[in-house]
């Protein structure tokens, strides 16, 4: 059980929102975490820097966060470690299948009214809500 | 292309970067129990996500349309955005197998590298685990593979 937060989430967005408008005001590009990163596997060419400041600005994001706010990383995954590993390949794999991920479909996609990402944005909620309602019941 | 625009596309990308971290962080995405309970429509439901992807789009869209109608962004020649329109299996597919990740671990791509400044095992496992899944994919998808 989490606490309901609109108000911190409705900021967080906002601030995903300003990082995505940037990205597109100033570099064109569509702030898909799933699509920077994978096209950087592989190519680390002078045109494609942008891909890695932009995962090291995500970084020191997370170093931000572990010293002013550590409490935002909660306590503890959801599932022990082999499925740790599992989901991870899952979300690797299946992002790079599927051409996005939330930010890149669900914000991205969405705004631009894509219906390819509306349809993707509603199969992963969707599977994703199925996956933890199936994990439940195993769970106990 | 001038180098300079090489670079300052280098360095607003980190700053986003940046921001686009504490807005995960603030926003509640980087804790994967908060991401369970936003899933968990039949159980103990948090909704809060959905206003993150609310509060996203509401600064975003609005935005967009009003870039989009220039010929270029700022630092680049002209925009790099998805042209494909077409709903397939990969698409589907792919979505399906993010989805049950998601729900399974509580990380979606961008909390998960920014929780591995956590340090924690959790995180880095499932991070070191989805950057070998995205490698796969390449392996995979990659044109030396025949197709029939």
């Amino acid at each position: 059980m989490t606490e309901f937060t609109p108000l911190a989430s409705a900021a967080g967005g906002a601030l995903i929102g300003v990082a995505s408008v940037m990205m597109l005001g100033l570099n064109g590009r569509i702030a898909g975490i799933s699509g920077i990163v994978g096209g950087l596997l592989g190519d680390f060419s002078a045109a494609q820097r942008w891909r890695l400041t932009f995962v090291i600005g995500l970084l020191a994001g997370g170093v931000a966060t572990r010293f002013f706010a550590p409490q935002a990383f909660g306590a503890g995954a959801p599932v022990p470690t082999f499925w740790l590993v599992v989901a991870g390949l899952l979300v690797g794999f299946g992002t790079r299948l599927g051409s996005g991920c939330t930010s890149g479909h669900g914000v991205c996609g969405m705004s631009r009214l894509s219906r390819r990402s509306l349809v993707a944005t509603l199969v992963f909620m969707a599977v994703g809500a199925a996956t933890v309602f199936i994990v439940g019941q195993v769970g106990g | 292309m001038s180098a300079n625009k090489t670079t300052g596309r280098a360095i607003f990308a980190g700053l986003a970067g940046f921001v686009f971290a504490v807005g995960l962080a603030l926003g509640g995405m980087t804790d994967p129990n908060k991401v369970v309970a936003f899933l968990d429509v039949t159980g103990d439901w948090d909704p809060s996500l959905a206003f993150v992807m609310g509060g996203a789009i509401l600064v975003y869209a609005p935005m967009f349309l009003r870039l989009k109608r220039r010929s270029a962004p700022l630092l680049d020649e002209r925009f790099h955005l998805p042209t494909r329109r077409d709903i397939d299996l990969k698409l589907i597919v792919g979505a399906v197998l993010f989805g049950a990740g998601w729900g399974l671990g509580g990380f979606c791509p961008g909390p998960a590298l920014v929780s591995t400044m956590s340090l924690s095992s959790d995180a880095l496992v499932f991070a070191a685990s989805m950057l070998v899944g995205m490698a796969a994919f390449r392996g995979w998808n990659s044109p030396s593979r025949s197709r029939k």
